[in-house]
């Protein structure tokens, strides 16, 4: 159960190889959360990264197979790792890929990879995770969204896209769940130092996977419904928001 | 046994009906009702079907983490019995007037059973000649009703609490205590029987003596134990609905715990408030208020013939939309300078109320709206008479931590009882009421969790939204012993609340 604070005792990371998935993990982990499921495509990678986190304080913790992929099946995979691990205060969204966006303005499927990952395949296990969490009447749904997908821009606007549907499904999801006792957080980083990142030029406010978990273990503890990392990023964005296109369009982001 | 005309003849005064508060706007069950005691309907014997109960967000007093359960209002016992029975693994949690402040009383995703429809008295058995009195009553029923029944006929409940508003069943799962637990003991010491329903399908009448086991895992059990439906307890004699109370000023900490080891033994009641936000030399000082109730002849000539009528009033209410932050340090360190000031240095055999004596802040209804959106919680432990030096480090470091608290409220216990989750042990026992939002409260509460094992003390689980599982065997050692008596009484473990699953019970 999270308690009056917002600490959280059990966590279901999906896309639990994913960098800021562990580091939330390990964040959550070194503040009492003692049960720690991760689940995604790849168990040896995601077994290499349990020890971390039961050095950081979590004394169980499991592997389970997810491909965001394979939508048919997640609705059993969120029944099966309820069932076997009962509730979980908190299931966090981090699976993602960037994409190749030169490849993806002209090939139609590495553009719906894209998609189907990051917003089909987000939306189809929140759908059932948020079928979970109001059924045990409590628990935080975080999904990992992005400043992407504030404003399309033209360097990534094949991930922005996906990251702006997904958000904007979170919140209106977020909205559903009011009276349920769950509730959804969305979070939205600029630049992450990360796998996904890797070999590219980090952009101005770039952040690491350390900062956004504990970004979100604030965000919990109090109660928010979109936390921004850095949270400067929240006041950049809503200046970006408003440039007119033809300025947007030329910056250098 | 008396009959219905000896209770006729002992007259009730004042018994005007008064609306109560609701536990809190979101989440009151009837809301506000007349405390006029109806027929009893506990036990009535009637089949009808569980009414289908309604989803309902719950919290506890100080308004955190609330989760959703459906509530159902039983009207019987054996309705009682068919909501338990059809409790599936989310289990089933019994609920008083949700006065507990942590998460005691809710249960996300499951069954709660709110006992507001389980109130009245089954029987009493009052004997002023010789000043012996008891009552069965129904588990819903709330001592503010019982007040209202008992003082006019010449009686008082045997311990309450800082608050008129709690059931019956609360005051046995938290096995209260009140001012007087120095003299008197809590709650349970003074239950002499009560009626259990349980999750293997039986109803059991556990008294201290017949089943000690289940009776005392019970007391202080927090309703994990099954649902108790109705009780008999004993009865204080009182001649008026007054105390006589002395009041002293203490300037620090050490002063104020030598004149409580001195003289609590001359008093019934006996409770001080300190400021904990005073730091240095008057680290600690503080307010003793010890007292009695009133004999007839302490009261003045005029007030005699109304001596005892009771007639609590509510002040105001605490509008839903109360801004946060209204309770910061600087409000309460304003606050706390102004009541201390204010109050005598010395003072002796003051007249005051029942409600001005035992529950000050029931005037002011829904004050933890106060504490704005975010919620608070209490701070309330005990540490063993000898680590009283843990109690001057507890303030220290929260008054040095700048955490805003109105006042604490110190008081002494004498040794516990059999029950092996009742809170009360010999020592000293300080409650705070904190506010949420503070960045880093939550370790530095872990710290001082930490401070209280070491010295021997516990946290009161009735009062607690934050404790960490791990310090659960440390503080309340007979955990396992309670756990072996729970899975007899409970072989599936229906009975669970979001505290039961946070605590790992
Ligand atoms: C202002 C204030 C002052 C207080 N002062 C004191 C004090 O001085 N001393 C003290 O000891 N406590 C004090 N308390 C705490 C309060 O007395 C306890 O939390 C009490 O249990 C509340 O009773 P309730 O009817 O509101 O129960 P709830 O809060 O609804 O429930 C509390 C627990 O009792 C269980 N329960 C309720 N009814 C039943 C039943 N019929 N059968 C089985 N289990 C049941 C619930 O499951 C839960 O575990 C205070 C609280 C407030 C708000
Ligand atoms: N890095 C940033 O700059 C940044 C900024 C804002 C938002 N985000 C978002 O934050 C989240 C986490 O990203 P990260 O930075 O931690 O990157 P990461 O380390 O690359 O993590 C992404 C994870 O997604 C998993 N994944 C990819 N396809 C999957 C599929 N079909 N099924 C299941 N899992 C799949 C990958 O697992 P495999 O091991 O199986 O490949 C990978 O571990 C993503 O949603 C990302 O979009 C990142």
């Amino acid at each position: 159960m999270n308690d009056a604070l917002g600490s959280v005792q059990s966590a279901l990371v999906i896309g639990g190889s994913s960098d800021i998935g562990v580091a939330t993990a390990r964040a959550l982990a070194g503040r009492g959360c003692r049960r720690i499921v991760l689940a995604g495509r790849d168990p040896d990678a995601m077994r290499a990264r349990l020890p971390s986190i039961h050095d950081a304080g979590a004394a169980e913790t499991d592997v389970v197979p997810f491909d965001a992929l394979d939508t048919d099946s997640h609705e059993s995979f969120v029944e099966d790792v309820f069932g076997r691990h009962h509730d979980f205060d908190v299931v966090l969204v981090a699976f993602g890929v960037l994409g190749d966006q030169a490849k993806a303005e002209s090939d139609g499927a590495a553009a719906v990879h894209v998609a189907m990952v990051n917003y089909v395949g987000a939306m189809s296990v929140m759908v059932a995770a948020a079928k979970a969490l109001r059924r045990q009447g409590h628990g935080v749904l975080v999904v990992l969204s992005s400043v992407a997908g504030e404003r399309a821009r033209r360097s990534n606007f094949v991930y922005g896209s996906s990251k702006a549907g997904i958000d904007a499904f979170a919140q209106g999801l977020a909205d559903s769940m009011v009276g349920t006792g769950a509730r959804v957080m969305v979070v939205r980083p600029g630049f992450v130092k990360s796998k996904m990142t890797e070999g590219e030029e980090p952009a101005p406010l770039a952040t690491t996977p350390e900062a956004v978990a504990e970004a979100i273990v604030g965000g919990l503890g109090s109660g928010a419904t979109t936390v921004w990392v850095p949270s400067k990023m929240r006041w950049v964005m809503s200046a970006l928001r408003h440039l007119p296109r033809p300025v947007f369009r030329r910056l250098p982001i | 046994m008396p009959t219905d005309a000896d209770l006729a003849s002992v007259p009730p005064e004042g018994t005007d009906p008064e609306v109560r508060p609701s536990p809190d706007a979101a989440n009151a069950g009837a809301g506000t009702r007349p405390t006029g005691l109806g027929a009893p309907r506990a036990g009535g014997g009637q089949h009808l079907p569980p009414p289908g109960g309604d989803d309902v967000l719950l919290n506890g007093w100080g308004r955190t983490a609330p989760t959703r359960a459906r509530r159902h209002v039983p009207l019987s016992a054996d309705e009682v019995g068919a909501i338990v029975d059809a409790a599936d693994r989310r289990g089933v949690i019994a609920r008083g007037l949700g006065r507990s402040y942590g998460d005691a009383a809710q249960n996300a995703g499951g069954l709660v059973i709110d006992t507001d429809a389980l109130s009245g008295v089954l029987d009493s058995d009052l004997d002023p000649t010789r000043g012996r009195g008891s009552i069965s009553v129904a588990a819903g029923t709330s001592l503010d009703e019982l007040m209202h029944w008992l003082v006019p006929r010449g009686w008082f409940v045997p311990v309450t609490p800082g608050t008129r508003f709690v059931t019956v069943g609360g005051a046995i799962a938290a096995d209260i205590h009140g001012k007087n637990h120095h003299a008197e003991g809590s709650f349970c010491e003074h239950v002499t029987s009560m009626t259990l329903r349980t999750g293997d399908g039986e109803t059991r009448i556990l008294t201290p003596s017949g089943s000690p086991e289940e009776f005392w895992a019970t007391a202080g059990g927090l309703g994990l134990t099954g649902v108790v439906l109705d009780a008999t307890f004993d009865l204080i004699p009182l001649e008026t609905a007054f105390l006589t109370v002395d009041a002293e000023r203490a300037a620090d900490l050490d002063d104020l715990m030598a004149r409580m080891v001195d003289g609590d033994e001359r008093y019934r009641y006996s409770v001080a408030w300190i400021d904990c936000l005073a730091t240095g030399r008057s680290l600690g000082r503080g307010v003793l208020t010890r007292g009695d109730h009133a004999k007839l002849s302490d009261l003045p000539f005029q007030r005699r013939p109304q001596a005892r009528s009771f007639k609590p009033a509510s002040l105001f209410s605490v509008p839903g939309t109360a801004p946060p932050g209204l309770v910061n340090p600087l409000t309460v360190r304003a606050f706390n300078e102004v009541w201390f000031r204010k109050a005598p240095r010395r003072r002796r055999g003051h007249i005051e109320s029942i409600p001005w004596f035992f529950h000050p802040l029931d005037g002011i209804l829904d004050w933890n709206r106060l504490y704005g959106p975010r919620g608070f919680l209490q701070y309330q432990f005990v540490v063993p008479t000898a680590a009283g030096e843990t109690v001057r480090h507890v303030i220290e470091k929260l008054s040095r931590a700048g955490t805003a608290s109105f006042l604490g409220v110190i008081k002494r216990f004498r040794p516990g009882n059999p029950g092996p989750l009742s809170f009360p042990t010999e020592g000293w026992t300080l409650a705070l009421d904190i506010p949420i939002g503070r960045p880093g409260l939550g370790p530095l509460l872990d710290d001082l969790d930490d401070l209280v094992v070491e010295a021997g003390g516990r946290i009161y689980l009735a009062k607690d939204s934050r404790l960490r599982p791990e310090l659960m065997a440390a503080m309340y050692p007979r955990l396992d012993d309670w756990r072996e008596v729970r899975s007899k009484l409970d072989p599936a473990g229906v009975f669970r609340s979001d505290l039961s699953r946070r605590l790992g019970l």
